[in-house]
């Protein structure tokens, strides 16, 4: 099967993201891509771990983190997970439109998620909680910003593809793109669930 | 890769695939109410404070290794035929995660 190729409901295979090579050899870049990325993470849950402790007379863990917020953070981006899961079963079953209106619904998740997260660290600098103040702090925003910043990049990278390939619909050129990047944002909330169970429900228990 | 059925008539076959994938899709609704479920219980183990320390930090690493778990093989579709390379690139990825918390918080210090 070739990239352009125009196909119908009947015509599209089952696993569209696979099914050329280009197909495959994004689908195992990508996840020895993520393997990278679990490096990454790991060495900056290692020094946060390592570092936690030393406040440096600022604000420690315990006296920040608030349970409302980190818990509303969480329900928005696990969420958004199961809305990405929807926009690729779509995917499978050629709806175009619903793939689209489900990848939607993740961009707007995910920017309420990254809301929470600037309002949380702009109360944070206010309470003199800041980049600079502590080896936790400095640990701190390196892990927790890392993150972010890769929903960020996950917001933008989702939004692009859905306006590059607005009027295209879909066919095998842009399956792969579509299905690597629901494994890009699923891989976000994977490094989510270690961030609120390590940094902050371990921070509040003290 | 080519359709896994062929029965040679394509309206079939597409009807048994969208059953298939419906049927997936089940799969994943439970494995995100399982994850919800677990959220729940490490935010409220942490929230009720009769709980000692040295109880409360494995049991919920315990849940987020169990979440990460549905996350990798359900929603990201790890428990599929073909996923071997990225089991262990991701394996690979979380062995040197062991080793450097292990290093990190163990043989280094100041």
């Amino acid at each position: 099967m070739h990239a352009e190729e125009k196909l119908t409901a009947e015509t599209f295979p089952a696993a569209p993201e696979r099914a050329t090579l280009e197909g495959k050899n994004k689908f195992l870049g990508f996840w020895l891509f993520l393997g990278g990325e679990t490096v990454l993470f790991a060495s900056l849950f290692a020094t946060y771990l390592a570092l936690k402790d030393k406040t440096n007379g600022g604000p420690s863990a315990e006296e920040l983190f608030q349970m409302p917020i980190v818990f509303m953070a969480t329900m928005l981006l696990l969420t958004s997970s199961l809305t990405s899961v929807y926009a690729i079963y779509h995917m499978k079953n050629f709806d175009f439109k619903k793939m689209q209106l489900w990848f939607g619904i993740t961009v707007l998740l995910g920017a309420g998620f990254l809301a929470l997260e600037i309002y949380e660290f702009y109360e944070y600098v206010h309470e003199g909680h800041k980049f600079t103040t502590s080896a936790f702090s400095s640990a701190f925003y390196t892990l927790v910003g890392t993150h972010g910043s890769h929903v960020a990049f996950g917001l933008l990278w989702i939004l692009t593809l859905m306006i590059r390939n607005a009027k295209r619909g879909l066919n095998l050129y842009n399956a792969p793109k579509f299905y690597v990047a629901s494994l890009y944002w699923h891989f976000i909330d994977v490094v989510w669930v270690f961030i609120f169970t390590v940094v902050y429900l371990m921070g509040m228990v003290g | 890769m080519a359709n896994q059925t062929n029965s040679g008539n394509e309206r079939v076959d597409l009807a048994y695939r969208r059953r298939k994938n419906a049927e997936e899709m089940r799969h994943q609704m439970i494995a995100f109410v399982l994850m919800i479920l677990l959220t729940l219980i490490a935010f409220a183990a942490v929230g009720y404070e009769e709980f000692s320390h040295w109880f409360v930090v494995p049991f919920i690493l315990l849940l987020a290794a169990v979440q990460v778990a549905f996350q990798l093989y359900y929603f990201m579709h790890m428990s599929h035929k073909g996923h071997e390379f990225p089991a262990m690139f991701i394996y690979g990825g979380v062995a040197v995660m062991l080793l450097l918390v292990w290093a990190f918080t163990t043989v280094v210090w100041w």
